[in-house]
């Protein structure tokens, strides 16, 4: 039943992300693309419990090399997405910022 | 903290994820998106840690603090133009993260056969994000060929390891143990299918895999979410797996070729375009410079090569020159230009080119009579009129930038040699095309002297 539960929610979220991302418009095909790579980095809480919890030695070592696995890609993820989110100006925003 | 009180903690961090990607789609508001999904990152994480199934904190810190700098020093150094390979590496280190998670769930007590197959799925799943991701980066960033690579007996070859994987898999739930030889032989070949499946990919067709890439490494942690039974990973990874596929999507249909086609076949070399005859007309930057002060609307056409000249901040300078001097100035962007999604976009932003004046493909072909001068830098393929007029040609059918309709046509090469795909280019011989030989950063900047000399 547990199985089936956790089906459903992923259906449900399949359709809401094709919802929520069909709509954006090519200009940030980049950083979304980035963004939702960090997001994927969703799998670090996986990591955490296997690297943190009372399993034999190579269950901790495996978890601890999967945490910092996601790691770089939330961090870098976030950081690298924010950094090119910050350049996207419009016209009338001034021409501060970004490399010359 | 009781698993209640910690799943509810997820319910919120989802719904920071959802609105977080939700606000990615649009410019204004993306950078705010940005940060409420990481807001959803750290409170997934802090719960977790509050978990009391956490014993151990030693290995998590070391690890964690490793993870973070690396990502974040690389974060902070990585060329604009380089981006592609960078999302390539972050991708693949999601990948293997993901194949490690399920790795470890395997010593967990008690799994059902529903568990294994999950577990074996977020390893293979997560073996080849990584090692296609891998690949992928050593094209991207030319330390190895980038060309398609494609052998006869491929489909043969991935059938085989296909089977054997499927093979593997049966024979390992049979008899789930954490050293049984199949796991090893499952790792092995779902690091090799990675490696087959990027392998026949190259050049222009690079957007498709990096779309697909990060389609997997979402699906990947779904698939350790099942493993470990977990919601938020299930609801994260199957949101960033839907972002994949629907930008593959997108890269496919401006490339009017199926997902098949570009995954399997490198590029269909099979038909022979026709022959273009013709004398190209070359012109010097003097005159270049003549023909753009007189323009009322010049539209910038980038691909690729402006990304491999460095040449965004001249030609964003030249912009500012031209609308000084009246013009209107417009930058049309084609979606498959560039080596990833929306590549030029960024190398403009970078550049300080305001996102407005950048101008998607449907936008800029029904203004393009309008247009007096059509500057391509550095693309070929998403300019080329054989894609609309020649039924033989390569890249017959594929959308293009209009540029031929414009008055006058500017093109910025080094030399007379084909695009990526190999095919002629009939808009080099256009009566209205002037081609302007040399490298792009410095002709550019030549025809900017002019303006301010």
């Amino acid at each position: 039943m547990e199985g089936v539960f956790l089906a459903m929610v992923l259906m449900l979220s399949i359709f809401l992300g094709f919802e929520l991302i069909s709509k954006v418009p090519a200009t940030l095909h980049t950083p979304l693309m980035s963004g939702a790579n960090a997001i994927s980095g969703i799998t670090i809480v996986g990591a955490l419990i296997s690297a943190g919890g009372e399993g034999s030695a190579v269950s901790t070592w495996l978890g601890a090399a999967a945490v910092a696995f996601a790691m770089i890609n939330v961090v870098g993820g976030y950081m690298v997405t924010n950094r090119m989110l910050s350049m996207f100006k419009k016209k009338d925003e001034g021409q501060s910022g970004g490399s010359a | 903290m009781s698993p209640v009180v910690i799943n509810l903690w997820y319910v919120g961090a989802a719904a920071l994820f959802i609105f977080g990607l939700k606000q990615l789609g649009s410019p204004a508001t993306a950078v705010r998106g940005n940060l409420l999904s990481s807001i959803a990152m750290l409170i997934a994480i802090v719960v977790t840690l509050l978990n009391r199934e956490i014993l151990n904190f030693q290995w998590i810190a070391g690890a964690a603090v490793i993870g973070a700098i690396v990502g974040a020093i690389t974060a902070q150094r990585v060329a604009m133009t380089s981006m592609p390979e960078m999302v390539a590496l972050f991708n693949g280190s999601g990948g293997i993260a993901s194949l490690l998670v399920g790795w470890a769930a395997l010593y967990n007590a008690g799994n059902t056969t529903f568990t294994d197959i999950t577990i074996l799925l977020s390893i293979i799943i997560g073996g080849m994000t990584f090692s296609g991701s891998i690949l992928a980066w050593g094209k991207l960033s030319e330390v190895m060929n980038s060309a398609a690579v494609v052998f006869g007996a491929q489909r043969f070859v991935n059938g085989a390891i296909v089977i054997a994987l499927i093979a593997c898999a049966v024979l390992f739930c049979m008899e789930p143990s954490v050293d049984s030889p199949y796991l090893y032989a499952i790792l092995g070949l779902a690091l090799l299918i990675g490696v087959m499946a990027v392998l026949p990919i190259g050049g222009a067709d690079m957007p498709v895999v990096i779309s697909l890439l990060n389609s997997y490494s979402g699906l990947a942690a779904c698939a350790a979410g099942f493993a470990i039974n977990n919601n938020i990973l299930i609801v994260a990874g199957s949101m960033v797996g839907a972002a994949g596929i629907i930008l593959t999507n997108i890269m496919c249909r401006a490339m009017n070729r199926s997902l098949a086609n570009v995954l399997f076949s490198g590029f269909g070399a099979a038909k022979q375009a026709t022959k273009v005859e013709g004398e190209v007309k070359p012109i010097n930057t003097e005159d270049a410079y003549l023909i753009l002060e007189a323009a009322q609307s010049v539209s910038f056409v980038p691909g690729y090569g402006m990304a491999v000249a460095q040449a965004q901040h001249v030609v964003r300078e030249l912009g500012e020159l031209l609308e000084k001097n009246g013009a209107e100035v417009t930058y049309a962007i084609h979606p498959v230009a560039g080596r990833m999604p929306g590549h030029m976009n960024v190398l403009l932003a970078e550049a300080n080119v305001p996102y407005d004046q950048l101008i998607e493909m449907e936008d800029i072909n029904p203004r393009m009579d309008m247009v007096d001068v059509a500057v391509v830098i550095g693309a070929n393929d998403v300019v080329n009129p054989a894609a609309r007029n020649d039924e033989n040609s390569p890249i017959y059918g594929m959308p293009i930038i209009n540029v031929d309709h414009a008055r006058t046509v500017f093109v910025l090469k080094r030399s007379m040699a084909s695009g990526f795909s190999g095919v002629d280019n009939p808009l080099f011989f256009g009566e209205n095309t002037r081609m302007l030989f040399g490298d792009a950063k410095q002709s550019i900047a030549a025809v900017v002297a002019e303006f301010k000399g």
